[in-house]
């Protein structure tokens, strides 16, 4: 099954405006049949207005094992947050 | 003309309504997550096109029949649709061959009848032509990917068209009925739309490698009669028995 059905990741953009966003993954012989099959699976419900499927093997992600390693060091640099100074009223939402 | 009107809304709401019954025998025993959740929706497409059509059919009719009524309170006899639609699912090949061919040829027949001189039909078909796109493209990726994949899925397309060609000339017969619509300009003429039908399938089957069956094939018909086949009765009897068991439930 999965010799001829690999793994897609599916990222879904709700709405105008905002980002793709993973929601799940799904079975499919290719790409065509990925999309199609992203409609069916994740927009049931008007979720979205645009779909990307990318094949899963394609994903080259972190190993957990190197967590504190890669993460770790940002915890003692509370100076890169924007909390330092005070933001104008004008301004409004950030 | 408005009995006219009315057997032809008769015919497409018990096309689609049937094929929708079939299709909805998938949901939970489809071969994927994937196709258990794709063909429920495409049956879920059929029977709301149905449901408006009936809907219309009863206004027309002026009995006071409603969707419902026309749905499950008839007998065998009285259902008009295509013995395509009614033949039962079969291998997965089966049912998406039979899809291919309903769908192209009600998305040929959408497509004219978004211009209907009946403002409610054309309505109906706005709405059902964009369903319908949808349809025509997951059974023709299909049947290319089926028909040009495995050694057995290749055979299983070939027995699909083999068991299902017969069914296909019924379609786009045409008689009183439809000659009066066509000549009104309420609905096309269903032999008008063979050229189109034939040039899809045609483009679909040689991607999928598969070939065209024997144009001389002997074709089956009756169903626009009452006359159906033996498989019509148990469907029937599945999809009447909340009604006749519970006459004019509600929920």
């Amino acid at each position: 099954m999965t010799n001829t059905t690999p793994l897609w990741e599916v990222f879904i953009r709700p709405r105008n405006g905002l980002a793709h966003r993973h929601c799940g993954s799904l079975h499919a012989a290719d790409a065509e049949m990925a999309l199609q099959a992203a409609r069916d699976v994740y927009t049931r419900r008007g979720e979205g207005t645009s779909i990307w499927v990318v094949p899963s093997a394609e994903i080259t992600a972190s190993d957990p094992k190197d967590k504190d390693a890669l993460f770790e060091p940002t915890a003692d640099k509370i100076y890169r947050h924007p909390t330092f100074y005070d933001i104008p009223d004008e301004v409004g939402h950030m | 003309m408005k009995e006219e009107l009315y057997e032809l809304l008769l015919r497409l709401a018990d096309d689609h309504l049937i094929l929708g019954h079939r299709v909805s025998e998938w949901c939970g025993h489809a071969p994927t997550l994937e196709e258990d959740l794709a063909l429920p929706n495409i049956a879920l497409d059929l029977i709301g096109q149905a449901r408006s059509l009936y809907t219309y059919a009863g206004e027309v009719e002026g009995k006071g029949r409603d969707e419902d009524q026309l749905a499950y309170l008839r007998l065998e006899r009285d259902y008009r649709n295509l013995l395509l639609v009614e033949r039962p699912n079969g291998d997965f090949a089966h049912t998406i061959l039979r899809q291919l061919y309903f769908s192209v040829f009600m998305q040929a027949w959408w497509r004219e009848a978004v211009k209907s001189t009946d403002e409610t039909l054309a309505a109906i078909a706005a709405k059902a032509v964009k369903e319908t796109v949808y349809h025509v493209r997951h059974a023709a990726e299909w049947t290319i990917r089926l028909g040009d994949g495995t050694a057995e899925s290749a055979r299983r397309m070939a027995d699909a068209v083999e068991a299902l060609d017969r069914y296909t000339g019924e379609m786009f017969a045409s008689d009183a009925v439809t000659d009066a619509l066509a000549e009104a300009g309420i609905a096309p003429d269903p032999a008008s739309l063979k050229a189109e039908w034939d040039r899809v399938i045609a483009e679909v089957f040689a991607e999928a490698m598969l070939e065209m069956p024997d144009a001389q094939t002997y074709q089956q018909t009756g169903g626009r009669q009452g006359k159906h086949g033996e498989e019509m009765g148990f469907l029937l009897a599945d999809l009447q028995y909340m009604q006749r068991a519970y006459p004019g439930m509600t929920w």
